[in-house]
């Protein structure tokens, strides 16, 4: 975020000589890559899919047409019923809209909190340091999939945004980790040096100075961060411990459907290949990000 | 060195010790091991119901500070309690855990060789042919949860099966129950039965490793010390074997700690599916029955796997690098 305004404002600046446009030539690199068009754009179908999909048909979510008990596919149930006749499609992008959304908000999250400790704990050292990463190290030891089982019993409403504060707390360790290396070697820097010895106040240094150099990173990672969420809640859900009733996910469709998956292949299928296609367009704009974003991955495209 | 490896293993047990006490007072805390006992048939009067409890040391009505401290009590001497059904746990702990540990091994030396030597390979021949069907497929296997591997996998071997007339792949428990024979029979069944889970886990480890080893061997193979190898006169097999490869395995050393606890939690999904009856399957059983004893003890178990991968990674790791040993 921060590097865009730091190149629109030096292309302000009159007396500076035009410098090469970072956001001009990351777009235009990005634009070259297919691997990041192909997946926007599966992105952005599967996203007016998951919002628009409960509206186009004529069933409601959860709504049940007892005349259709495990329905094949048909002009009625575009993608057949479950054992209780409720529509697949519309199940399976009501779902998608939440899964799309834990993933997402997941992922801002817990770059954000790795974003924080890792530089607070790189640029400080010492006992901060010590703390943080040692607070790093318990959440990693803290058996992450016992506290979600036992506690998705008492989320209650709105339960699935706790669930992405559980999610968020326990994905950020390993990116915090690796944000705490590269602060160590920026931290001796000239220019944070000059910012030390202007008296820029320490906590000003990280998020001005820091956290912006890493952005390319941070942006790379949180989209990684996306389809690890997605499929966390997915592996959740398959054991009922995800995302609650009445609230709906693509992992809790998908273990509804895996009981039925060897007669009744249509309800696993199609939910399946919905959030495979999703994930799968994530990591590719991910990987896509990375190699354009990162200068040391530039040999590896010449 | 050696005072570093004391305050390091110090520094686990500390860790393992509080994971372990979080994961009980939660369990102590929000399951509810009386509703077990009040859903019998026939139901049990209160009374009898809290003598079992208390027997049990698992009674609502006892502090939970007493509670835990009995239960730390038995923990020190190696007694992790009994199971809601009055079994002991801690000889259970050795049974389970072998089965988890069986499959999380061959699968993690399976799946990380594979995936090393194909993305090393696939570096080495970038943009070919080779490297494009190695990325598809990475592509692909990282977008599926191995929940659904593991379900697709066995819907595959099913169908196979019928096409096949007779029990070419099997897919549920660890072995045939009431087999008998000679011991290389049983092996054989063992490892009959041991093909689709080790399959399943090995194939998301593998896409994960491939991608990854790839990603480092690219960023080694442009560099310096690589072309200063080949220009002292190494053939090119040994420059990429001996400086590419070893150097570009250091990061990848680091990542498997990470991957390590998602395999263990993979290995969940994997026994629970295949009928395994492992440290995982037990774990998802114990929660659905109120077990607090079982869930604290096979948190204890995830804990010190992670410990130990982290510990192994962090030694294999001063064994690469040389600048670590110093």
């Amino acid at each position: 975020m921060s590097t865009t305004e730091t190149s629109t404002e030096a292309a302000k600046a009159p007396a500076v000589p035009p410098a090469p446009n970072r956001v001009k030539t990351i777009v235009r690199q990005l634009l070259g890559t297919p691997r990041v068009i192909i997946g926007l754009a599966l992105l952005a179908l599967l996203a007016v899919f998951a919002f628009t999909g409960p509206l186009m048909t004529g069933w409601e979510v959860g709504e049940r047409d007892f005349t259709a008990l495990l329905d094949e596919p048909s002009p009625e149930h575009w993608m057949g019923t479950n054992k209780t006749g409720q529509d697949v499609f519309t199940q399976a992008t009501a779902g998608l809209q939440k899964s799309l959304l834990i993933g997402l908000l997941v992922a801002l999250l817990s770059t954000g909190i790795a974003a924080l400790v890792g530089a607070f704990a790189g640029y400080f050292g010492s006992i901060t340091d010590r703390a943080l990463m040692w607070i790093a190290d318990l959440a990693l030891v803290l058996p992450s999939f016992v506290i979600l089982a036992i506690l998705s019993k008492h989320f209650g409403d709105g339960g699935w945004f706790v669930l992405v504060i559980l999610l968020a707390a326990f994905s950020w360790m390993v990116t915090s980790k690796m944000i705490r290396g590269m602060t160590i070697s920026l931290r001796e820097r000239e220019y944070i040096h000059a910012a030390r010895f202007m008296g820029v106040p320490s906590h000003k240094i990280i998020l001005r100075h820091i956290l912006p150099n890493m952005s390319s990173l941070l942006i790379a990672d949180a989209t990684i961060a996306v389809s690890t969420a997605i499929i966390g809640e997915t592996s959740l859900s398959y054991f009922g411990f995800g995302v609650q009733p009445p609230d709906i996910s693509l992992g809790v469709v998908i273990a509804d459907g895996s009981k039925f998956a060897n007669s009744s292949w249509w309800i696993f299928a199609f939910p399946t290949l919905l959030l495979v296609i999703l994930v799968l367009a994530v990591n590719m704009i991910g990987d896509g990000l990375r190699d354009a974003l990162d200068p040391q991955s530039k040999s590896r495209r010449s | 060195m050696g005072k570093f490896l004391v305050r390091r293993l110090l520094n686990y047990v500390v860790l393992i010790f509080l994971a372990t006490s979080f994961a009980y007072l939660l369990a102590a805390t929000n399951l509810y091991p009386r509703g077990y006992f009040e859903q019998m048939q026939p139901p049990p009067t209160p009374e009898a119901i809290n003598t079992q409890l208390d027997t049990l040391n698992l009674n609502d009505q006892t502090p939970l500070a007493q509670r835990y401290v009995t239960w730390l009590g038995g923990v020190v001497q190696g007694d992790f309690g009994q199971t809601i059904q009055g079994r002991e746990v801690t000889p259970q702990i050795w049974l389970k855990a072998g089965v988890t540990l069986r499959l999380i091994t061959v699968a993690t030396i399976l799946g990380s060789a594979l995936g090393i030597a194909i993305g090393a390979y696939a570096a080495v021949r970038q943009y070919r042919m080779f490297d494009k069907a190695a990325t598809v497929a990475s592509f692909v296997v990282l977008a599926i949860p191995t929940v659904v591997i593991a379900l697709s996998v066995q819907v595959g071997a099913t169908a196979i099966n019928g096409v096949a007339g007779f029990q070419l792949f099997l897919f549920s428990g660890e072995y045939s129950a009431g087999f008998r024979g000679e011991w290389w029979e049983l092996l054989l069944n063992r490892v009959h039965h041991a093909i689709l889970p080790t399959f399943v886990l090995a194939v998301a480890l593998f896409a994960a490793f491939a991608r990854y080893q790839r990603n480092m061997m690219l960023d080694v193979l442009g560099s310096d010390f690589v072309r200063t190898a080949m220009a002292k006169g190494l053939t090119r097999r040994k420059a990429l074997f001996k400086h590419a490869l070893r150097t570009a395995l250091i990061p990848t050393i680091t990542y498997f700690t990470f991957t390590f606890g998602v395999m263990v939690s993979g290995a969940t999904f994997t026994e629970k599916i295949y009928g395994w009856h492992g440290m995982g399957a037990w774990l998802i059983d114990a929660i659905f029955q109120q077990d607090v004893h079982v869930v604290a003890a096979a948190s204890c178990f995830m804990a010190v796997t992670i410990m130990v991968a982290s510990f192994l990674s962090d030694i294999l790791y001063a064994w690469l690098d040389p600048r670590v040993r110093v």
